[in-house]
């Protein structure tokens, strides 16, 4: 079954200076207990794919067309504030980059963590039991004292920790988690990771996990979905993509990430070229103006090809593996 | 030109109060570190965030006093200069901060930004219009950019701006905190391009500040790891990186993910928190989350070694390759 | 220099531009147009009055608008319109004077007070606080029974009574903005602490000020409505917006007339400056702009 299956989802922003098409004909799915990465750079659409799913959409915000089928059965595109509220930090929970955001300054942690599940029907008591537990799972050392205390009290990445707890203190079907792992050094990082991925196998949810780290994405990931100027260009299972991409856009993220070069290099690459405008998007495939295989049948938008084994790539020549030739 | 370092650090220590008035504590923000930068020399200060890289930077620019040791440039102790006699100096070193965007002043036209300098060091005399059609090339803007403000860049246009402000007064020395901070992957590596292009071009020494270790393995000719506001290890960047011998230095470099997933999972992981500066531990600083820790390092602090190809501190430096010992999961 | 001078937007003045910005968004230039109207007609009071605003006429009282007496005339058979008029130039001259006295001084305390020591900051915080703490009225009646009643008296009392507010936002915004990078950017270039607090401090909290100041413009010319009723300001018969108010007030029943002529011009004017704070905001700020 699948948790989240998006389809065909459009979503646009009216600003004074017209329509900016935020995403477009967004599919992919997230299978149950399956850890899915969406990978892309500043301007790919990735916020904009987040608040489409929780109904935050911003006021200027307007979902053009496509559904959200959560758990094979409501089309969140469709649900009313009401029914959205009561499935946000219970069915599908969040951790975003800067843990403070989900963290009341002025609540001690263990109330925090009670008022989470307020929808549970437990008792004071069973409820800061569980709370405790929880923080025992993240390794938070001397978990019953640290209800008592307030967020400041921690580190930051005790506290990334915190809110991966308030996450998951409700056992949801799914887990967004929005560059959680950002502002914590590397050490911090991989330990956050290793917890994550630890967490989700024992409750059994599905988790989105939105990163521009490709490195972190290959750890932790099962699925990726690369995205570029609003659209999915390539997904696939983390293998399929990561060790053959077919997408120039994935093949050229892939090399410009440094750590893919095991040399030291005078000249990393790079992709040249910018993000095109999002309001008056180029008709042919979005790539097309940075891309170096670029040919004739680009002015015309590639449909999703199928490669196999569930990895697709919008690019016609997605199945014609690129030659050596083409890449000098 | 002459061969004498451009820079030279000598048990540069950097002391911060903390606490109110009745119960000040004195912490060690960076607690005596030595090194030495030549013409066009690359030098990397790396290190997880609290291990006192940037106030090691901010003191080499002036903007920290240090409480002990002393700070060279040129062959001009520059420690303890007071603003007015400093200010010659900055024209010969410029610094680049960590946020792109925020470091441009957010009211001023890019045209008004890359040549502040000059105004605020008396070039008015020069037409800075002029100057701006020369910086902007040089960092691969087009002139148009001169009009816009911060708000309208991306994060590498920003980047470059702030490249061009530091370059603008063609300074022999140039300090870049996280130059790649906030930066897209595609993107970083033009950042990193310029840098390298304009050292050679101009000659520069730069120092790199970063916790990015693939960002040091690509720029910089020799680094230091910085923990607790001391190096634990220096060296030729290629040394460290093909054969760690500080653990922290192993750990960091496991601690990297790469974007492969096949790759086979190595991964030192370091158990437990970085240490409070107010409770430093006794012993090697790292004994509280090596897992190679023996006993005397938990008591006795290693000495500074010097070795054919580096530096460190470490009671058992690691033979190449090593993996850590099984240890019980507390 | 053989290249032909290219001669890009930056050539132009910056305030053009910023003009030119102001004429361009429908509020900014009604609000321009009322602003500089009301100015105008202070300013030509002499050419534009049909009458000398203060001739007693008692047989013409409360004559309702016309042909001869624009506005109509009040309780004395004075002509309103060119009371309006005379009137505006004592209000805009205590209202603009006294603002931009105390907008200097504001600024200049705000940006001390907050890049300055924390002793200093400290000192004159002190300092605001215990004028805010003194009721308007008390000073104004203090200040008056001391030096007696003028239209100097009105200025210095406005101007001590604004002051700390305007200190206080831009030290708050100062404080916030110090450690910012791109002040440290600028000191790690060299640049002298007068050269900071002008160029990249003051720019970027100067915006909310002066939307207030033009917001206060109005409660100013209130405060000079209400000195000059009590006899504190303005002496009779100088003509003022204020009086006039009062006169209306005083004579509702025979005519609603006055008071639509001391009010109109007071609301006009409210609305002017209130309008031209926002547009100033809006060029002022070009983050907002870009949304």
């Amino acid at each position: 079954m699948n948790v989240l299956e998006i389809n065909e989802l459009n979503v646009s922003f009216a600003t004074e200076e017209g329509v900016v098409h935020a995403l477009k004909d967004v599919s992919f799915t997230v299978p149950e207990r399956r850890v899915v990465g969406v990978v892309g750079e500043s301007g790919c659409g990735k916020s904009t794919l987040i608040n489409a799913i929780l109904g935050l959409l911003a006021k200027n915000g307007r979902i053009d067309g496509g559904t959200i089928l959560f758990e094979a059965g409501s089309d969140l595109t469709r649900l009313g504030p009401a029914e959205m509220r009561a499935l946000r930090g219970v069915r599908i929970s969040t951790v975003f980059q800067d843990p403070m955001g989900a963290l009341n300054p002025v609540i001690s942690v263990g109330r925090q963590m009670a008022n989470v599940q307020y929808r549970s029907g437990r008792s004071q008591a069973e409820k800061m039991a569980l709370a405790a537990a929880m923080l025992r799972q993240v390794r938070i050392p001397d978990a019953t004292a640290a209800l008592g205390r307030y967020p400041h009290e921690f580190s930051g990445g005790m506290k990334q920790r915190i809110a991966i707890a308030m996450a998951l203190m409700m056992e949801p079907a799914l887990l967004i988690a929005d560059e959680p792992t950002t502002a914590l050094d590397a050490t911090l990082e991989v330990a956050t990771i290793e917890l994550l991925r630890e967490l989700q196998e024992k409750i059994g949810c599905s988790v989105l996990f939105i990163s521009h780290h490709l490195g972190v994405i290959a750890e932790l990931c099962d699925d990726v979905v690369v995205m570029y100027a609003g659209e999915v260009v390539e997904r696939g299972t983390t293998r399929q993509v990561f060790n053959d991409p077919r997408h120039p856009y994935t093949q050229r993220l892939l090399e410009c990430d440094p750590a893919r070069q095991a040399q030291r290099v005078r000249r990393l690459p790079t992709i040249a070229g910018e993000i095109p405008d999002l309001r008056c998007r180029p008709a042919g495939c979005i790539f097309a103006p940075r891309c170096f295989r670029r040919f004739d049948a680009c002015a015309k938008a590639p449909p999703e090809q199928d490669i196999g084994g569930g990895h697709v790539a919008r690019c016609f020549l997605a199945e014609q593996p690129e030659t050596a030739k083409e890449r000098t | 030109m002459n061969d004498d370092p451009i820079l030279k650090v000598e048990d540069v220590e950097v002391t911060f109060t903390v606490g109110r008035i009745g119960r000040r504590n004195a912490i060690l923000g960076v607690a005596g570190v030595s090194f030495e930068l030549r013409r066009g020399e690359t030098f990397a200060l790396v290190g997880e965030s609290g291990s006192g890289k940037t106030t090691l930077a901010r003191a080499v620019n002036g903007l920290q006093a240090i409480s002990a040791g002393a700070i060279t440039f040129e062959g001009q102790r520059i420690d303890g200069l007071d603003r007015k006699a400093m200010k010659p100096l900055r024209r010969r070193m410029s610094m680049m901060f960590q946020d792109p965007v925020g470091s441009l002043s957010p009211r001023m036209s890019v045209g008004d930004i890359v040549t502040e300098p000059l105004r605020i060091h008396g070039f008015e005399g020069r037409d800075l219009k002029d100057e701006a059609a020369r910086l902007l090339p040089l960092v691969g803007l087009p002139l148009e950019y001169a009009d816009r403000y911060p708000h309208q860049l991306s994060g590498g246009q920003a980047r470059r701006v702030g490249v061009a402000r530091a370059i603008a007064l063609d300074p022999v020395l140039i300090i870049a905190d996280e130059p790649t901070a906030g930066l897209d992957v595609s993107v970083q590596g033009e950042v990193l391009n310029l840098l390298n292009e304009l050292r050679e071009r101009l000659g520069l020494a730069m120092v790199i500040i970063t916790h990015n270790l693939h960002v040091v393995h690509h720029v910089a000719d020799r680094m230091a790891v910085m923990y607790l506001g001391r190096f634990v290890e220096t060296g030729a960047t290629q040394a460290v990186f093909g054969a760690p011998a500080h653990p922290y230095t192993a750990a960091l470099l496991s601690a990297n993910p790469e974007p492969d997933p096949d790759r086979a999972q190595n991964r030192i992981s370091l158990p437990a928190e970085v240490p409070s500066l107010l409770a430093r531990p006794a012993g090697c600083e790292f004994h509280t989350r090596c897992p190679w820790a023996r006993d005397n390092c938990r008591t006795v602090a290693p000495p500074r070694v010097a070795l054919e190809d580096r530096s460190l501190s470490c009671h058992y430096p690691l033979k190449p390759g090593a993996r850590p010992p099984r240890r019980e999961r507390p | 220099m053989s290249e032909a001078v290219s001669e890009p937007a930056v050539s132009r003045g910056k305030t053009a531009r910023a003009a030119l910005r102001l004429l361009r968004e429908p509020l900014g230039a009604f609000a321009l147009v009322l602003v500089v109207g009301v100015i105008a007609a202070a300013v030509f009071a002499d050419v534009l009055a049909s009458a000398d605003p203060s001739k007693i006429a008692p047989r013409d009282r409360f004559m309702a608008p016309g042909m001869e007496h624009l506005l109509g005339t009040d309780q004395l058979g004075r002509d309103l319109f060119s009371r309006v008029l005379f009137g505006g130039r004592i209000a805009l001259t205590v209202a603009l004077g006294s603002t931009g006295v105390s907008l200097l001084i504001g600024v200049a305390l705000g940006l001390v007070a907050g890049y300055g020591p924390r002793w200093l900051d400290n000192l004159l915080i002190l300092l605001f606080d215990a004028i805010k703490s003194f009721p308007t009225v008390m000073l104004a009646l203090a200040f008056v029974t001391l030096f007696g009643p003028s239209l100097t008296a009105v200025v210095v009392v406005v101007v001590i009574v604004n002051v700390p507010g305007y200190a206080r936002i831009i030290r708050t915004q100062t404080i916030a903005l110090k450690s910012a990078e791109f002040v440290t950017a600028a000191q790690s270039m060299g640049a002298g602490t007068a050269r900071i607090l002008r160029v990249h401090i003051l720019p970027n909290v100067i915006g909310p000020i002066l939307i207030l100041a033009s917001m206060d413009i109005p409660v100013v010319i209130a405060i000079e409505a209400g000195m000059s009723f009590l006899g504190l300001g303005v002496r009779p018969p100088t003509p003022s917006w204020g009086a006039i108010l009062n006169d209306g007030f005083a004579n509702i029943r025979e005519t609603v007339w006055i008071v639509f002529a001391g009010g109109m011009p007071i609301i006009l004017t409210t609305l002017g400056f209130t309008f031209l704070g926002e547009a100033l905001r809006d060029i002022f700020d070009p983050r907002l702009k870009a949304r």
